[in-house]
C-alpha cells in the first residue's frame, strides 16, 4: 500500500475557480439576479431599447437647450404663434412671440430666424416643443405612476401572502373586482370623476392609473412571496421568534422583490401609452400642455386633411412608439430571461 | 366539474356586490349637488330646490344607506312612484345625451356589439395562424418576422395607429370613411320601410334586403376593425407561438414523428389542437376585452358606440353617463367572464381540479 500524500499544488483547482471571477456587483444582486441584469445587455433587441431609452433621457435633461421655453417658471405650456386653427407646415417661420433661440440653432442653419420646426398644431401650438417637452412629461408621469402602483402592490401583496388565509382571499377578491372594469375604462372614469376635484393637471390623470395599476403587482409579488416563506431560513427566523413585519420585511421580500422590481422599472413604456391614451381623450391636463396624447388629440378635427397635415399625427406618433418601444425591447428581452426554460442559456 | 361552477358562480354576487361598491366609491368624490344630477334632468336654479332634492333622495344620509337608495331606489311616499335605483336601471339622466343613460346605452351599445362581433373573427383566425406559423419555423425568418411585428404592434398606440390608417385610408385614398353609414345610406335605415330586427345594422340590413346598405356598414367598420386586431394579433401570436412550441417538444409529437407521419399531419392533428387550450381562454379574454376596450378605436374612428359616448362624456365630467357606462360595462364583464372561465374548465380539465 502507498500512502497517499498531498502534493501542495492547487494550481488546477485555482485555475477553476479562477474561471469564474465574481464580482462585487454579483456578490450584491446573487448569481440568479446577476444573470437576469447581464442578460439585459446581451441580446440585439435590448440593446437597442437600452439606447433609444438613453437617447430618451438625454432628451428630457436637455429640453430647455434643445427647445427653449417662453417662461422658464411654466416650461410644459406649448409656445403658441398666433391663434388661427389651421396647422402650418413644418419649417414655417415665428411670427409672435418667439421663444429664445437655441444654442444649437444658429451653428447648424446659419440663421437668426428660429422656425417650427416640426409645423404647428391647430391652435398654432409647436409640434416640436410639444414632443420635445413631453419626454419629460412622459418620464414624469411614468416615474410616480410605476413607483406608487409598486409600492402599493408590493405591500397588499406581500401582507396577503404573508398572512395567507381568509386575509390572503379577501384581498385577492378586491383585486378581482378592480380588475373587472377594463383598466383604461376605469382610469378615465376615475380621472373625470376626480377632475373637477382638483383641477386640469397631471395630477388626476396619474391618480387614476395608480388606482387601477397596482393589481400586477401584488399579484406577482405575492406569488413569489408564497414560494419564499417556505424556506428553512424563515422557518429558522420564525422559530427564534423574529416579530411578523422584520420576517416579511428583512428575510422574504428581499429575496422574493426582484422579478417584481425589474417587470415594474420596465412598465413606464405601458404608463406612458395609457396616460397619451387619456389626455388623447380630452381627460386630465389643461390645454396647451406639453404631453403627446394632447399633441395627437389636436390631429383629430383635421381627419379629413391629413394627407395635408400629416406632421402633426407623424412626429408626436413617431416618439410615442419609440418611447414605448424602448421599454417593450427591454422587457421582451427579459422574459426570455426569466423564462426557466431558458435559465442556463444565456 | 359540478363543483367548479358551482364555486365559480358563487363569485358573481360578490364582484356584482364589489363593482357597485368601487363605482358608488367614485360616486362619493362628488359633492351632495352634483351628485343630485343623479335624479333630475337639470340642476335647479335655486338653493332651496336643490336642497329640497338632497333631502328626498337622502343624499345626506349616512353612507351605507345612501348606497342601498343608490342601489334599489326610493320610493315617494305619496305617489309610491319609484325613482332611481340602478337594479331597476335607472342610471340616471346623461347630460351630454339629453337622455337617460339607459337609453343612450340601449341605442349605442349595438353598434358596438355589431363592430367587436365582426372583429372577433379576424382577431382569432389571424392570430393563431400567425403564431402557428412562427412556431413552426422557429427562429427563421418567418418567427423573427413575426417577433418583430409582435413588438411593434404592442408599442404601437391604438390611435397613433388609428390616425395612421385614417390618413392612408381615408385622407389620401378616400377608401374608408370614419363614422358609421354614409348621409345616404342613414338616410335608407331612418326611412319607414327599414324594419329593425335585431339593431345590430349589418344583419339587420341582410334582413332587409339592403346589401347596398351592408356593404356601406362594412366599410365603414373595416378600419376600426384593422385598428382593434393588429393589437390582439400581436399578443395572440406571442401566446400561441410559444405554446406551440412548447407542445411541438412534447414526446407524442416526436412519436407520431417517428411513426412516419407528415409533417402537416403532426402540426395540423397532433400539435395544434392541445396548443389551442391556452389560447382558448386568451381568445374568451380578448372578445371580453373588445367590448370595454373600444373606447379609443370608436373615438379616433368618431363610431357612434358605448366607447366614443363614455369619452366624450368622461372629457366634459359629465360624470353620471360615464358611470352608467362603467355599470353596464361592469355587469356584462362579469357575465362574460363567467362563461369564459367555465368554457375554459370544459375545455381542459387541469383547471377544475386545481
Amino acid at each position: 500500500m502507498t500512502e497517499v500524500v498531498p502534493s501542495g499544488d492547487n494550481t488546477l483547482l485555482a485555475d477553476a475557480v479562477a474561471m469564474r471571477k465574481v464580482g462585487r456587483l454579483e456578490r450584491f444582486l446573487g448569481p440568479e439576479n446577476y444573470r437576469v441584469l447581464v442578460g439585459l445587455f446581451k441580446t440585439p433587441a435590448s440593446i437597442v431599447g437600452f439606447a433609444l431609452i438613453v437617447l430618451f433621457v438625454a432628451i428630457a435633461f436637455l429640453a430647455p437647450w434643445i427647445a427653449p421655453p417662453l417662461n422658464p417658471n411654466d416650461p410644459y405650456k406649448i409656445p403658441r404663434d398666433g391663434f388661427s386653427a389651421e396647422p402650418r407646415p413644418m419649417g414655417s417661420e415665428w411670427r409672435v412671440r418667439p421663444p429664445d433661440l437655441p444654442v444649437w440653432w444658429k451653428p447648424i442653419m446659419k440663421t437668426d430666424q428660429w422656425v417650427h420646426i416640426l409645423g404647428t398644431s391647430q391652435g398654432q401650438y409647436d409640434v416640436f416643443y410639444g414632443v420635445i417637452w413631453g419626454v419629460r412629461t412622459a418620464f414624469k408621469t411614468g416615474l410616480i405612476v410605476v413607483l406608487s402602483t409598486f409600492l402599493i402592490g408590493v405591500v397588499i401583496g406581500s401582507v396577503s401572502a404573508y398572512y395567507g388565509g381568509l386575509v390572503d382571499n379577501i384581498i385577492m377578491r378586491i383585486v378581482d373586482v378592480f380588475l373587472t372594469l377594463p383598466f383604461l375604462l376605469a382610469a378615465m372614469i376615475l380621472a373625470a370623476v376626480l377632475t373637477p376635484k382638483i383641477g386640469r393637471s397631471l395630477v388626476p390623470s396619474i391618480l387614476a392609473l395608480i388606482a387601477f395599476g397596482w393589481m400586477s403587482y401584488a399579484r406577482i409579488i405575492r406569488g413569489d412571496i408564497l414560494s419564499t416563506k417556505e424556506r428553512d431560513y424563515v422557518m429558522a427566523a420564525r422559530v427564534i421568534g423574529v416579530r411578523d413585519s422584520r420576517i416579511l420585511f428583512r428575510h422574504i421580500l428581499p429575496n422574493a422583490i426582484f422579478p417584481t422590481l425589474v417587470l415594474a422599472s420596465l412598465a413606464i413604456g405601458d404608463v406612458t401609452l395609457s396616460f397619451a391614451a387619456l389626455s388623447f381623450l380630452g381627460i386630465g391636463t389643461e390645454m396647451g400642455y406639453a404631453d403627446w396624447g394632447q399633441v395627437l388629440s389636436f390631429a383629430r378635427n383635421w381627419i379629413i386633411s391629413l394627407d395635408q397635415y400629416w406632421y402633426i399625427v407623424i412626429w408626436p406618433g413617431l416618439t410615442l412608439v419609440l418611447f414605448v418601444m424602448g421599454w417593450n425591447l427591454l422587457g421582451d428581452a427579459l422574459r426570455d430571461i426569466l423564462d426557466p426554460r431558458m435559465r442556463g442559456k444565456t | 366539474m359540478i363543483t367548479y361552477i358551482i364555486r365559480r358562480l358563487l363569485l358573481v354576487p360578490f364582484l356584482l356586490f364589489g363593482v357597485t361598491v368601487l363605482i358608488f366609491g367614485m360616486l362619493q368624490f362628488l359633492t351632495p349637488v352634483e351628485r343630485s344630477a343623479l335624479y333630475v334632468r337639470d340642476i335647479p336654479k335655486t338653493s332651496k330646490q336643490v336642497d329640497g332634492i338632497i333631502l328626498k333622495y337622502g343624499l345626506d344620509k349616512p353612507i351605507h344607506i345612501q348606497y342601498w337608495r343608490w342601489l334599489v331606489g326610493t320610493i315617494d311616499p305619496v305617489t309610491g312612484n319609484r325613482t332611481g335605483g340602478i337594479i331597476y336601471g335607472d342610471f340616471g339622466w346623461s347630460r351630454t345625451g339629453s337622455q337617460p343613460v339607459v337609453e343612450l346605452i340601449k341605442t349605442r351599445f349595438p353598434n358596438t356589439l355589431d363592430l367587436t362581433l365582426w372583429a372577433v373573427a379576424p382577431i382569432i383566425l389571424v392570430g393563431i395562424w400567425l403564431g402557428v406559423q412562427a412556431a413552426v419555423h422557429h427562429n427563421g425568418f418567418i418567427d423573427q418576422a413575426g417577433r418583430m411585428f409582435s413588438i411593434v404592434g404592442t408599442s404601437f398606440p391604438t390611435f397613433v395607429f388609428g390616425l395612421l390608417v385614417l390618413m392612408i385610408f381615408y385622407a389620401n385614398l378616400q377608401w374608408f370613411p370614419p363614422g358609421r353609414l354614409s348621409t345616404s345610406m342613414q338616410a335608407v335605415v331612418n326611412a319607414e320601410g327599414f324594419r329593425s330586427y335585431t339593431s345590430l345594422l349589418t344583419i339587420d340590413s341582410l334582413l332587409n334586403g339592403r346589401f347596398d346598405v351592408f356593404i356601406d356598414a362594412l366599410k365603414h367598420m373595416i378600419l376600426p376593425i384593422l385598428t382593434l386586431s393588429y393589437i390582439s394579433w400581436a399578443t395572440f401570436l406571442r401566446v400561441t407561438r410559444s405554446s406551440m412550441l412548447e407542445t411541438l417538444r412534447q414526446e407524442y409529437v416526436t412519436t407520431a414523428r417517428a411513426k412516419g407521419l407528415s409533417e402537416r399531419d403532426v402540426i395540423f392533428k397532433h400539435a395544434r389542437p392541445n396548443a389551442m387550450i391556452s389560447v382558448v381562454t386568451l381568445a374568451g379574454f380578448t372578445v371580453v376585452g373588445l367590448m370595454g376596450g373600444v373606447v379609443i378605436t370608436e373615438t379616433v374612428f368618431d363610431y357612434p358606440g358605448i366607447g366614443k359616448e363614455a369619452a366624450e362624456a368622461a372629457s366634459q365630467l359629465d360624470v353620471v353617463t360615464v358611470l352608467g357606462f362603467a355599470l353596464f360595462n361592469g355587469f356584462i364583464l362579469i357575465i362574460a367572464n363567467l362563461v369564459v372561465d367555465i368554457l375554459y374548465a370544459v375545455v381542459d380539465p387541469r383547471v377544475r381540479l386545481a
